[in-house]
């Protein structure tokens, strides 16, 4: 088989896709979801409900007139307990809609039918009004408004669309779950995108250590004209946008500029699978896969679960927290934030919850940097980790820019590498927000 | 032989003489006056180059004080200092209310107890942008220690029982560096008044108390008690927070008593002057009675 990978830097974390085979299970429908307001990259949104309001599934929650922004729907039917601040992962209060359910009644007009529906009706402006009326984002964490990337600007035209089935964060198997499971709506969730965006062809990347998911959707995609399955080296971080455009296509996002600019959009999988149930069943994003998994976990496990539903209710539906638990991390090892407590709700970056035993749990001791070079040979962006931490540190801003910090990725991979845990990425995200302070106040002058 | 030698020092001691004489009249030509008492006022300037006055150093200041009789001065200076300088240049020495940087935060390990364990980079402006404290509230001391990095006067350190920076009131200059470094505001840099020691609302909570006493048990919750006490109309209650003006406040310390939170705090105290108790900022309730009476026999 001939493979791709993108050129420069990477690491290989051991992937560890525990117990990716078993069958998907749906997580039983809590009786209180707690829906948070804003679940999006952009403007906040605001509440439309009120306490006491009955709601369906997919009832509209919030609204926003932003640009950048997307919707929240009602992933559970009941009666609207209360709007109020609830901590989030990082402890800090964050608005949220708390729903009491009574039942599991749907909206009429979503199509809960198991058939596949093919033919796509809408044109390509009533596709994107549709996904923006669906609140879909991008499922792999970052949860970027999908149809902002849909209305590429007026000087760039899109050549490609390239679906990220690559899942290189260790642990994580919900979108192998997906492919396996849903290969055919993932691909006409693709004939849509391609559609809207009015691209010939498509192109699905997959890592090497998915040989199922390779087989099943290159057997898949040979139904659908345009679409192509490409297998890839395992690398992390390969699902990087940059990095997966350099892998499918050969071409380099230049520094400081957006994936349109030479031709691309880039989406999730699992963002396709959306897509295909918005447009074509006009459901909204109200579930999502979610990987709960973990070495000492005794069944790792997919489950299909309702937005909203507490992190602790997965961890029941495993039997409970391990005892030797050190540390839960909402998404997978590399880029994924700890939990500070188990009470909050998934929302729709939620791709995984990995429970760590308390001796994988913890940082390593920090030594001197031995000017190894390591962090430079890792970073995938060609960049120098070591001299942007140490800049930063200073608080030598202005050689932090110099040094490019605005292009780091934040994959973790030079923290990942140091042979002396050094924390890099720790100051380099210190170094960006800071710089990203300066540039904007900047701007603001001129 | 004895010529070549001859040769070697005459020429040598001609072209020195050669030298010497255009470096004289190069320095003649390009002679800077400087005021003599510049350097005799950067001699009497604290000389730590803390930057506190926005120049580049204790010098550039003392440039500064000498060319513009306005300008009002070293914001670290004590008043020996400004005595010093008033009479090299002949001015009269102005009034300067003494300050101290202190922490608004009681919380820390004691009052706020853990709920997560950080072990990423010790610098407060990151942890700032990852998560709350450790103890869960949004508004308080992250307790990484960037303020002490900061301090070029080591008047700052951590306590490593409490978790808080502790203010050392006979180093501190109230330069401002430590309120430039902390990333959420909590130092202040307010009038110190040594003989009674003045009144502080030591918590940053804006929360309502039902949320904030979740995460810290000496939060100020709002309730207003001190506003009412206050007989000089020195505190104001904004989003559930307490701040007493220091300007208006004359240390009668009944909003101390008030407050059912003990949030209310009594400045430290300098050691330096005699008959004024050892005080700590967190232990509230021992210190609180010694300068009541203090400030009862005073007037």
């Amino acid at each position: 088989m001939n493979m791709k990978t993108f050129n420069i830097g990477g690491v290989h974390p051991d992937d560890s896709k525990l117990n990716a085979d078993a069958p998907m299970q749906e997580l039983p429908i809590p009786k209180q979801v707690c829906v948070m307001v804003s679940q999006h990259l952009g403007a906040p949104s605001q509440p439309i409900v009120k306490k006491g309001d009955k709601v369906k599934v997919g009832t509209v929650l919030t609204s926003n007139d932003a640009f950048l922004s997307a919707v929240v729907h009602s992933p559970v039917s009941g009666t609207v307990n209360k709007i109020a601040d609830v901590v989030d992962a990082s402890l800090y209060p964050k608005p949220a809609i708390f729903i009491d359910v009574e039942g599991d009644e749907w909206e009429e007009s979503i199509d809960r039918s198991p058939e596949i529906k093919r033919e796509i009706n809408l044109d390509g402006p009533a596709i994107i009004q549709k996904i923006k009326e669906m609140g879909i984002v991008g499922m792999g964490g970052a949860c970027f408004p999908t149809h902002v990337k849909l209305m590429p600007p007026k000087d760039a035209k899109a050549e490609y669309l390239l679906l990220n089935g690559v899942e290189c964060e260790p642990y994580l198997t919900c979108d192998y779950r997906l492919m396996l499971d849903h290969a055919e709506e993932i691909m006409i969730g693709a004939q849509i995108l391609m559609k809207a965006l009015n691209v010939p062809q498509a192109i699905v990347g997959i890592e090497a250590n998915k040989p199922k998911a390779i087989a099943h959707m290159s057997e898949m995609a040979k139904k659908f004209p345009g679409i192509s399955v490409q297998a890839l080296k395992m690398k992390y971080p390969q699902g990087a946008e940059k990095q997966l455009i350099k892998a499918l296509t050969g071409r380099a996002v230049p520094s400081g500029k957006l994936p349109i600019n030479v031709g691309c959009v880039v989406d999730n999988v699992a963002t396709c699978y959306a897509v295909y149930q918005a447009v074509q069943k006009n459901m909204p994003l109200v579930q999502r896969i979610v990987t709960v998994t973990g070495p000492s976990v005794p069944q790792p496990t997919n489950f299909l679960a309702r937005l909203g539903t507490p992190v602790s209710a997965f961890l029941e539906a495993i039997g409970g927290v391990p005892e030797d638990t050190g540390k839960v991390i909402s998404g997978g090892p590399m880029m994924g934030k700890a939990l500070a407590n188990t009470e909050v709700s998934s929302v729709k970056g939620m791709s995984g919850i990995l429970v760590l035993p308390e001796k994988q749990a913890h940082r390593n001791t920090v030594y001197p940097c031995i000017r190894c070079g390591k962090c430079v040979e890792a970073c995938p962006m060609g960049l120098e980790p070591y001299l942007i931490a140490s800049t930063s540190l200073a608080k030598a801003f202005d050689l932090t820019e110099k040094a490019r910090v605005m292009d780091c990725i934040e994959c973790g991979c030079c923290h990942f590498t140091c042979p002396s845990n050094r924390p890099l990425l720790d100051a380099i995200k210190l170094g960006k927000s800071t710089v990203g302070k300066i540039i904007r106040a900047r701007n603001a002058k001129n | 032989m004895n010529e070549t030698v001859i040769f070697s020092v005459v020429l040598l001691a001609v072209l020195g003489l050669v030298l010497a004489l255009i470096l004289y009249l190069v320095a003649q030509k390009f002679k800077v006056e400087e005021d003599p008492r510049i350097d005799l006022v950067a001699e009497a300037l604290p000389g730590a180059n803390c930057g506190a006055c926005g120049k580049a150093g204790c010098r550039d200041m003392a440039e500064q004080i000498v060319k513009d009789p306005s300008y009002t001065g070293c914001p670290v200076c004590n008043a020996d200092n400004i005595a010093k300088i008033a009479e090299i240049l002949g001015r009269v020495p102005e009034e300067k209310e003494p300050c101290i940087a202190v922490v608004r935060c009681k919380g820390g390990k004691v009052n706020s107890p853990s709920k997560v364990q950080f072990e990423g980079l010790q610098s407060c402006s990151f942890a700032n942008s990852i998560f709350t404290t450790e103890g869960g509230c949004p508004f308080g001391c992250l307790g990484c220690g960037d303020c002490t990095k900061a301090c070029t006067f080591d008047a700052i350190h951590m306590n490593p029982e409490t978790g808080l920076p502790e203010v050392d009131p006979d180093k501190c200059t109230a330069c401002g560096a430590c309120t430039k470094a902390c990333p959420r505001g909590i130092i202040e840099i307010r009038k110190r008044r040594e003989a009674t020691g003045r009144v502080y609302v030591g918590c940053m909570n804006k929360q309502k108390g039902v949320y904030s006493t979740k995460v810290c048990k000496i939060s100020c919750i709002g309730c207003g008690k001190c506003v009412k006490v206050c007989p000089q109309n020195a505190i104001t209650l904004a989003n559930n927070l307490a701040y007493v003006n220091d300007d208006l406040c004359i240390s009668c310390q009944k909003c101390v008593e008030a407050c059912p939170t003990k949030a209310m705090t009594i400045m430290p105290l300098s050691k330096k002057l005699p008959e004024t108790p050892k005080a700590e900022p967190a232990s509230v309730p021992a210190t609180a009675t010694e300068p009541m009476q203090k400030a009862e026999t005073l007037a």
